[in-house]
């Protein structure tokens, strides 16, 4: 694998006396707290530099309307209502169980497999309610990349493969599928570096590669909305890396809603972000807005650290 | 996968440095009460002893074994005669053994894979699930004699009279049919059991992810699941075979325990011989031992040799296949 051999890519330290990101940082509007700490509430939100620059376009792609999910009883989404647009990159951001993943998984009807999950409110998919179409074919619309990587234990080939070869159809040549294979490659950027070890088994690969060709198989669907689930808190600095580097990438092909933990991650790659905080949406806004000049209060103590 | 910077992914593993113990040398029991240290010694003793035992065992049946097995034996079916020389082999004994293997675990495989995925991953309605759970249970509990019993109630019916010889109108109820149908039941919580371990060791996050770019759970099944689970199933369906080539009480009641091949006369071939009665290596070597009508010892060693290797073979088996899954590779958490 010549990956291993090539030098690594530079790694993008986070320079808190960047001056880029010393320009981002928004006022320290915020007020002295009750006991007169300043230091413990630091105002906005310094620590990175984004990559990604203004959106080319934006198409408004999903509508979350109103959207409320409870287990059994315990509300984990309440009344969230959100656009996702392709040409953007949507974030997700919250301190655990604040239903940021529960809100993800039921854009692509993921939640109906858990059976106490109950769900109310509208989901529309280019103003399609998505509960009126066949999940399968929606989920091969909104496809998702999860926390953890999760190639199936078959070929890198037969990974994307699986997803090209339709419900029902007979096996496809393995010849016929190829270009769409390599395609599918490509666009997750894995394809150079796996060009020569199609046949080995997927789960053979590093920790990186392995979850861009998770990337890459819900790519071979030929999604309108990719979901990813916190797809790099199991991978290590550099192929984190590369994948943001991907996801701002891939934004203008398909809409791209990112779950993520990291702040800085979320800084860096996102054009909207939504915080969520107890199952709420608690402030949706542009990411310089959002992590530069916070509307509301709890918004400003987790950007900034106090609480998550 | 929490490689840092200094060590890119999948390098190999830094080899340990003298400064780290070597493993197991972390704690010694030197310390500990002695109540704790006479029961590490017990188990030790334990795990010894059976050692010792399966190894007496194979080494005593190697000796014997080599010692009268003759290669005529496994050619040569069995005659009745006055001496050893006159009374022939076991092929129709060893050729029996395969046959039921065949048969029962052509039924008890599918079956078990077929109620091993319900119970994992439909399992609705739940009552439904655990009464299949508790019933497999059951199963795995008879004792295989009332099983045999059973299954000359059952295929002495009329109804199943194909699966015998039958006699103006009365069926014998005894035949390779019957034996390896009721053989696969000895098998079937075998095989259930080590395919649900099987599905329960692949991460929920795995089956999300083939339902989440639209495929099926049928899909998901056939395609991931079951693949995955390949060396569970393959453990299980060598354990069965296993209980299946070493049943003694089914065959003694079931398989008629003739001590050749009988087949129905005027049904054509294979037919015949599944219809009818025959023998297997168990019940040869139970017939040839000082307790059985043949009483020959010498012959129950050369066969209950042969029983052995067979066993033995099937762990080999399943062996390689874990062997070979383990090439595959498996999820990181």
């Amino acid at each position: 694998m010549e990956f291993l051999n090539s030098p690594p890519p530079p790694i993008r330290r986070l320079k808190l006396e960047d001056p880029a990101a010393a320009r981002q940082v928004g006022p320290p509007a915020y007020p002295a707290n009750g006991n007169g700490n300043r230091d413990s509430v630091p105002g906005g939100f310094t620590g990175a530099r984004r990559s990604i620059g203004a959106p080319q376009f934006s198409i408004r792609r999903m509508d979350i309307d109103d959207v409320s999910v409870s287990y059994s009883n315990r509300d984990a989404v309440k009344g969230v209502s959100l656009p996702v647009r392709q040409g953007e990159v949507l974030s997700l951001i919250g301190p655990s169980g604040c239903g940021k993943t529960t809100l993800l998984r039921s854009l692509n009807r993921l939640t109906e497999l858990t059976s106490t999950a109950k769900l109310t409110g509208r989901i529309l998919l280019d103003d399609v309610d998505i509960t009126l179409l066949e999940p399968t074919l929606l989920r091969r619309r909104v496809t998702m990349v999860f926390q953890q990587p999760n190639p199936f234990p078959m070929s890198v080939f037969d990974n994307i493969g699986y997803v090209l070869r339709e419900q029902g159809s007979r096996r496809q040549r393995k010849r016929s599928l190829e270009p769409a294979v390599h395609s599918a490659l490509d666009r997750a950027g894995l394809f150079e570096e796996v060009k020569d070890d199609l046949d080995h088994p997927a789960l053979k690969l590093s920790g990186g590669q392995q979850q861009r060709l998770c990337i890459a198989r819900a790519l071979a669907a030929e999604p309108e909305v990719l979901l990813l689930d916190e797809p790099c808190s199991a991978l290590d600095p550099q192929s984190t890396q590369v994948i943001e580097d991907l996801i701002v990438k891939l934004r203008d092909d398909v809409a791209v809603v990112i779950v993520t933990h990291n702040l800085q991650q979320a800084y860096r790659i996102a054009d909207h972000v939504a915080f969520m905080y107890l199952g709420d949406l608690v402030e949706y806004n542009s990411a310089t807005a959002l992590f530069g000049t916070p509307r509301e209060k709890r918004t400003q103590e987790y950007v900034s650290g106090a609480f998550g | 996968m929490d490689s840092s910077v200094a060590t890119p992914p999948a390098a190999p593993p830094p080899t340990p440095g003298p400064q780290r113990p070597a493993k197991g040398a972390a704690e010694g029991s030197a310390t500990w009460r002695l109540t704790d240290r006479i029961g590490l010694a017990i188990c030790w003793a334990l795990g010894l002893l059976f050692c010792a035992i399966a190894l007496a065992i194979a080494v005593y049946l190697l000796i014997q074994g080599i010692k009268f097995l003759k290669p005529s034996m496994l050619v040569t079916p069995a005659s009745s005669g006055f001496s050893e020389t006159e009374t022939g082999g076991f092929s129709d004994a060893l050729v029996g053994t395969m046959i039921v293997a065949v048969i029962g675990i052509a039924i008890a495989l599918p079956a078990g894979i077929a109620i091993a995925v319900w119970l994992v991953e439909y399992g609705r309605p739940a009552v439904l699930a655990r009464i299949t759970e508790s019933t497999i249970e059951a199963i795995a509990g008879i004792p295989s004699i009332v099983l045999a019993l059973f299954g000359t109630v059952i295929f002495s019916s009329t109804a199943l009279a194909f699966f015998s010889r039958s006699t103006e109108g009365v069926v014998f109820g005894r035949s390779f049919f019957a034996a390896g149908a009721m053989l696969s039941l000895v098998a079937l919580p075998l095989i259930v059991a080590s395919t649900r371990e099987g599905l329960n060791s692949i991460p929920g996050h795995v089956r999300e992810a083939s339902y989440a770019v639209g495929k099926t759970k049928a899909a998901t099944t056939r395609r991931i699941l079951l693949p995955a689970s390949r060396p569970q199933v393959a453990t299980g369906a060598m354990l069965g075979l296993g209980r299946i080539i070493g049943d003694t009480a089914i065959i003694v009641v079931l398989l008629g325990a003739t001590q050749n091949f009988a087949p129905v006369e005027g049904v054509g071939f294979p037919l015949d011989y599944l219809r009818g009665a025959g023998t297997t290596l168990t019940n040869f070597v139970y017939e040839a031992s000082p307790t059985g009508n043949l009483n020959q010892p010498q012959k129950a060693y050369a066969a209950a040799f042969v029983l052995l290797l067979m066993v033995l073979a099937l762990n080999a088996a399943v062996d390689i296949v874990h062997r070979r899954s383990r090439k595959v590779g498996t999820w990181s958490s």
